[in-house]
């Protein structure tokens, strides 16, 4: 479904991910762990083809990503899902209009529109709220929301970037199964997360990246604040971690 | 595909009512600029017109005779000059026929020739030249006829005057091209408020996958919606003053210059035309490079 093949990307300061190789079947469900700036926004870029590789290979879907047009990244996109940490839905839009927008984008029937987004929302537990407008509904609402309209086009892959950090704990639980129940009707998952209490109750596969390079990546728990055995990658973390602050700062 | 499009006039038209106050700013800017390149484009018709038609006039050369030649000798010339190459025709117009012209030509005030006390016109020869190339070579000739007092030859004039319009024409597209500039400048800047206002709709639109014609759709129909009030706006303002000019000056101009104004509705018919495309591509190209950075992934 994704294979990265000896992907390098470089920024000017410093490294984005370096000779990382991975493969993810249709149908996984995938955690990707690290401290910020180790490379997680980057891999995520890359399959959506925000940005270009400076080397190696990115499939999705039989599709060499590194060599798509720009006229054929929207169509590439259509078949990625993506939910945000801060659910960018559009404001002056309905829940409804919200979800119909992303199917009216890609051209698709009024038809189509009227038929599909009421399941999807009431799927989502959100039917009720079709009408209300994003700032009448709770923070784990809007996340449905976001949900609702990254998989109504029925994408083959869902990324979704720290889609529980706004949230409290149960909330966040319920968001999970909603992507738990997602990834068991066929899409593939590939969460972004640093809810370590999440990463070891879902038990599902982590892939951990830090300074661009695959640490770790197998089924089960992760010890977030120590990589087995060193002390260093803790400290390494935390700077890092301090960085990306002073960067966002910045900018 | 209709629905498509439905959606993208849909849009634009929300767009240019919630900017009102800019879209506004943009059509005067606009229409400011068509009214300047409507009056240049005015002038250079009539005075295009006006030169056309006194180059037709003139491709004769008027060869005077002195007061002592007399018949004999003046049917000589008639008879010499009509056999050199490039004239077409040399006929005697005497002071009598001359005066008549005068008359006609002056109308309601051709009383006034009557209080002279004697035709001061001389006789003369009307040489018609073949073609307007070789009129130079004519009038060269007919200086050196004995017996004639002076030669009147207009090419000079008519040189002089279709110098002065082709100045004109440059000066003008200097300073048209100059205000399409102006013009393009002003459109963009107000859809980049749009745009801007928009920018967290179009990230959106950009990850669900919209490709950039879609997104730029609206936008584009937004400047050109712009471009075409514009437009509409200044060529009924022009129309309103063009027609008040022929009415007023027109008939004062046929008497003194015997040169006609271009008619009304033949500069509006033109200037709808002129006018819509620049408008059209003005409104186009500003919301283009206005959006030009935002679609750039």
């Amino acid at each position: 479904m994704i294979t990265f093949k000896n992907v390098t990307k470089r920024y000017k300061t410093n490294i984005g991910l370096d000779d990382v190789s991975i493969k993810i079947e249709k149908g996984d469900f995938v955690f990707l762990v690290g401290p910020s700036g180790a490379g997680k926004s980057t891999f995520i870029k890359l399959i959506l083809k925000e940005i270009d590789a400076d080397k190696g290979s990115i499939r999705v879907k039989n599709h060499e990503v590194t060599r798509l047009s720009n006229r054929q990244i929207p169509i590439h996109r259509r078949n990625i899902g993506i939910v945000f940490q801060d659910f960018r839905l559009l404001p002056n839009k309905t829940v409804y209009e919200n979800v119909a927008f992303a199917m009216e984008i890609t051209h698709q029937s009024k038809r189509a529109i009227r038929r599909q987004v009421p399941q999807v929302l009431s799927l989502m537990g959100i039917g009720s709220n079709a009408c209300k407008y994003p700032d009448e509904l709770s923070a784990g609402e809007q996340q449905r929301v976001a949900i609702a309209r990254a998989i109504v086009n029925k994408p083959t892959v869902l990324i979704a970037d720290e889609p529980t950090g706004n949230l409290d704990p149960d909330t966040a639980w319920e968001i999970m199964r909603l992507l738990e129940m997602i990834n068991q009707r066929g899409t593939t998952i590939l969460m972004v997360t640093h809810a370590k209490d999440i990463v070891d109750r879902m038990n599902k596969r982590v892939v951990a990246i830090d300074k661009g390079k695959i640490t770790r990546d197998e089924t089960g728990a992760y010890n977030f604040h120590e990589e087995p055995g060193t002390k260093t990658a803790r400290d390494s973390m935390i700077f890092s971690r301090v960085g990306g602050l002073l960067k966002k700062n910045d900018e | 595909m209709m629905s498509r499009f439905g959606y993208t006039i849909k849009q634009a038209f929300r767009q240019v009512f919630r900017n009102r106050a800019m879209t506004l700013a943009s059509v005067f800017a606009i229409t400011a600029m068509l009214l300047i390149l409507g009056i240049f484009f005015l002038l250079i018709i009539n005075v295009n017109t006006a030169a056309e038609s006194v180059k037709k006039d003139y491709n004769t050369i008027e060869v005077f005779m002195l007061e002592e030649t007399d018949e004999t000798r003046t049917q000589q010339i008639i008879n010499d000059v009509t056999t050199w190459p490039n004239v077409a025709a040399a006929v005697y117009r005497s002071k009598d026929q001359a005066m008549q012209i005068l008359k006609d030509r002056w109308g309601d005030s051709a009383y006034l020739l009557d209080t002279l006390e004697s035709n001061p016109l001389p006789n003369s020869i009307v040489i018609t030249v073949a073609d307007l190339e070789s009129s130079d070579k004519v009038a060269v000739k007919a200086k050196n006829i004995q017996g004639i007092e002076d030669v009147k030859y207009y090419k000079d004039t008519v040189d002089k005057l279709l110098k002065v319009t082709n100045g004109m024409k440059i000066a003008a597209m200097i300073i048209m091209a100059f205000l399409v500039v102006v013009s393009i400048v002003v459109v963009s800047n107000t859809i980049k408020l749009t745009v801007f206002a928009r920018s967290e709709e179009i990230t959106i639109m950009k990850y669900v996958g919209a490709t950039n014609w879609f997104i730029r759709g609206p936008f584009l129909a937004e400047g050109i919606i712009i471009g075409i009030v514009s437009a509409l706006v200044s060529v009924g303002m022009i129309a309103l003053v063009y027609t008040r000019v022929i009415d007023t000056v027109g008939p004062g101009l046929v008497r003194i210059l015997s040169v006609p104004l271009v008619p009304a509705d033949f500069m509006i018919i033109n200037l709808i035309y002129i006018f819509l495309s620049l408008g059209i591509s003005i409104g186009a190209w500003g919301s283009i490079i206005s959006m030009r950075r935002f679609l750039d992934t």
